[in-house]
């Protein structure tokens, strides 16, 4: 593979490794026929993002055709070549990146003003296939909203927050941080934020109901996609299948998927699978408060107290994501609930899918050695 | 027990978050205080705190353009509760642009500060955000902890310099030792001193002025320096939290044993306590 991005790609280009380095600690690079991609995944198998650029990004773009090539290298690596991002713009005329299969490398090629030239070599190993497989034109809920919108929800959640709540209705969307159930409840600074169907460029719900997912890996495609100014489209069903966020540009697609919290366990009291009932919107009614709150007194919460996101039993699990949980790696938690893990699978897309994903592929994700890869 | 007040002027919220900003940096716990009249942010005197305390008063007509408060009963009218001021202030950061702020005591899975803002949007349906800050209430036998500090007999009492200035002086000192003396007299000398083995440094300020407190220091030798020797994080941890200059600022010192230290802005006043060491 051989390929030269020039001008402000190159900053596109190193704000896409960016925001893949929130999500996992390894950069996998595929060159395809369709572009290159660029792909990452966290240890937990919960995340997984993809970066494709089509060859028209590129001022030149050429690959091995039919010799499939796959590698993967630390992350930190490739981050190093694009170091001061901000100076890349002012500085960086092109960027050559070119690999070297003899020797396991690939070059990256800087040419600066000033007839300064950069080369950085990274090794890199041969790695398995990483896919994720998901549909997301098929969700039940698909929403569009410029990256502002989200960065400004965003920011009222502490950046240590782990996970995050989104429910929608037919016209409004909610964000509420997700406390664990076993953290002491007393602790916790709870957080809200209502956000209208007219914010969004698009707002469409077919399914009422919560997600609960992580909100550090959001922040990597927040990134990326105030930076360069596009629109980020949401799509979700149910809890416990991925959410995915995805950016897209003639020339390029970036797709995050991220697991959602799925709850087997029945035990809170909405078990009907119907959505929850919105909070009310109307925070200009202060009549609504509990009004006395006596140390002694036992809790009744007003109307103005949060439902919990209704729980799904475990039967709206699609099978083949159970199967996957099972040979996952096993996620941290208590065992009453757990992050379903993306199906990495070896099915067939059907030719309506995003040319992320060449259907070529047969390979399943070993969840521990490589060992157990079969190649094609 | 109910509060409810409301905050609209942008200026306003501004100054309230920056007071709650400049307390948090002081204490990860607070007592909060409410009365008709007034907000107090308390710390009191705890081994825990290694004996430092702290008295933050803000009138709230200055800062609220509605309140409302019941206390625990008529005579009682207060309420008293304790918070972590770094939560309040995390909330109260990302709501500056709020057309409107509210902030209630409610009960949701606790006791909480309820703090929530509308916003302005694009469209005609405006952003509403809520943060649930969880506090304890503090039931009225514990009050008497929580009373306002007496003034101490103080040896000699100086206007500070400015604030920034000793900061700076004290972030450096802060690298040669653990320990700081704090000198002063009646005729506006000032003199922060640290003793190593290997090296003193002392740095003289003069001309600060002493506040006309009346004439009880009149009995005292001008020049003699009354001194206390403090734990330099503590004072380190003062300055560091202060964003704003104050109008007024004010150091009591009592002879080997207590600084006190007073900050009077127009409508927030300041007092932070820092026992001598031997």
């Amino acid at each position: 593979m051989d390929c030269v991005v020039t001008g402000g790609n190159v900053k596109v280009l190193a704000k896409a490794v960016q925001s893949l380095s929130r999500i996992g600690d390894e950069l996998y690079v595929e060159p395809q026929e369709d572009g290159l991609a660029l792909r990452s995944v966290n240890s937990s198998r919960s995340a997984y993002a993809c970066f494709l650029f089509a060859p028209l990004f590129f001022s030149r773009y050429t690959t091995d055709s039919g010799h499939c090539f796959r590698c993967k290298m630390a992350i930190k690596s490739v981050q190093a070549v694009f170091r001061s991002l901000a100076t890349l713009e002012k500085n960086v005329e092109r960027c050559h990146v070119k690999l070297d299969e003899q020797k396991s490398r690939l070059t990256f090629t800087l040419h600066c003003k000033h007839g300064l030239l950069k080369t950085h070599n990274l090794s890199f190993q041969d790695s398995e296939s990483l896919q994720a497989v998901f549909d997301k034109d098929a969700s039940a809920n698909i929403f569009k909203a410029q990256p502002r919108l989200l960065v400004d929800t965003v920011v009222h959640f502490p950046p240590s927050l782990e996970e995050v709540t989104l429910t929608v209705s037919e016209d409004r969307m909610w964000f509420k941080n997700h406390v664990e159930e076993d953290a002491e409840p007393s602790k916790s600074m709870l957080t809200e934020l209502c956000l209208s169907s007219d914010e969004f460029d698009h707002f469409s719900v077919q399914s009422k109901n919560s997600i609960t997912f992580c909100l550090k890996e959001l922040r990597g495609l927040l990134l990326f996609a105030e930076s360069i100014g596009l629109p980020i489209s949401i799509h979700f069903d149910e809890p416990g299948c991925p959410v995915v966020l995805s950016v897209t540009d003639t020339v390029l697609e970036g797709n995050f998927v991220l697991a959602t919290l799925s709850d087997d366990n029945n035990l809170h009291k909405n078990n009907s699978s119907q959505p929850p009932p919105p909070p009310p919107d109307d925070f200009m009614n202060d009549d609504m408060d509990s009004y006395l709150i006596a140390m002694d007194t036992s809790v009744v919460p007003g109307p103005s107290s949060r439902p919990e996101p209704s729980r799904l039993a475990a039967e709206n699990h699609r099978t083949h994501d159970s199967d996957e949980e099972d040979g996952s790696e096993h996620m941290d938690g208590p065992p009453n609930k757990k992050f379903c893990s993306l199906f990495f699978g070896s099915v067939l897309p059907p030719p309506s899918q995003m040319s992320t994903q060449p259907i070529t592929t047969q390979e399943v994700l070993a969840s521990d050695s490589e060992d157990e890869t079969q190649l094609e | 027990m109910k509060f409810r007040g409301k905050i609209i002027d942008v200026a306003c919220l501004n100054h309230f978050t920056r007071v709650i900003t400049t307390i948090s940096k002081l204490t990860k716990v607070s007592v909060l205080r409410l009365t008709p009249d007034n907000l107090f942010f308390i710390l009191s005197e705890k081994v825990a705190n290694g004996g430092v305390s702290m008295w933050c008063e803000l009138a709230q007509g200055n800062f609220f353009d509605e309140f409302q408060m019941e206390g625990v009963t008529a005579d009682d009218n207060e309420i008293c509760l304790e918070v972590a001021p770094e939560s309040l202030s995390r909330a109260l950061k990302t709501l500056q642009n709020a057309k409107a702020l509210k902030i209630k005591l409610t009960k949701k899975h606790c006791p909480c500060l309820t703090i929530s803002a509308d916003l302005p949007t694009l469209s005609s349906v405006s952003r509403v955000v809520t943060h649930d800050v969880p506090v304890d209430i503090i039931p009225r036998k514990l009050w008497h902890e929580f009373k306002e500090p007496h003034m101490p007999d103080f040896d000699v009492s100086i206007y500070l310099p400015p604030l920034k200035t000793i900061k700076n002086v004290v972030d450096r000192m802060k690298n040669l030792s653990n320990f700081l003396v704090l000198e002063a007299n009646m005729s506006g000398q000032m003199n922060l001193k640290i003793e190593t083995d290997l090296v003193s440094v002392t740095t003289h300020f003069k001309d600060l002025g002493n506040p006309p407190w009346g004439d009880e220091g009149s009995q005292r030798d001008c020049e003699a320096m009354a001194q206390a020797r403090l734990d330099i994080r503590k004072l380190q941890q003062f300055l560091t939290g202060q964003q704003v200059n104050p109008t007024k600022a004010l150091c009591n010192l009592v002879h080997h044993s207590l600084v006190h230290l007073i900050l009077l802005h127009e409508d927030v006043s300041l007092q932070y306590f820092i026992p001598a060491v031997a």
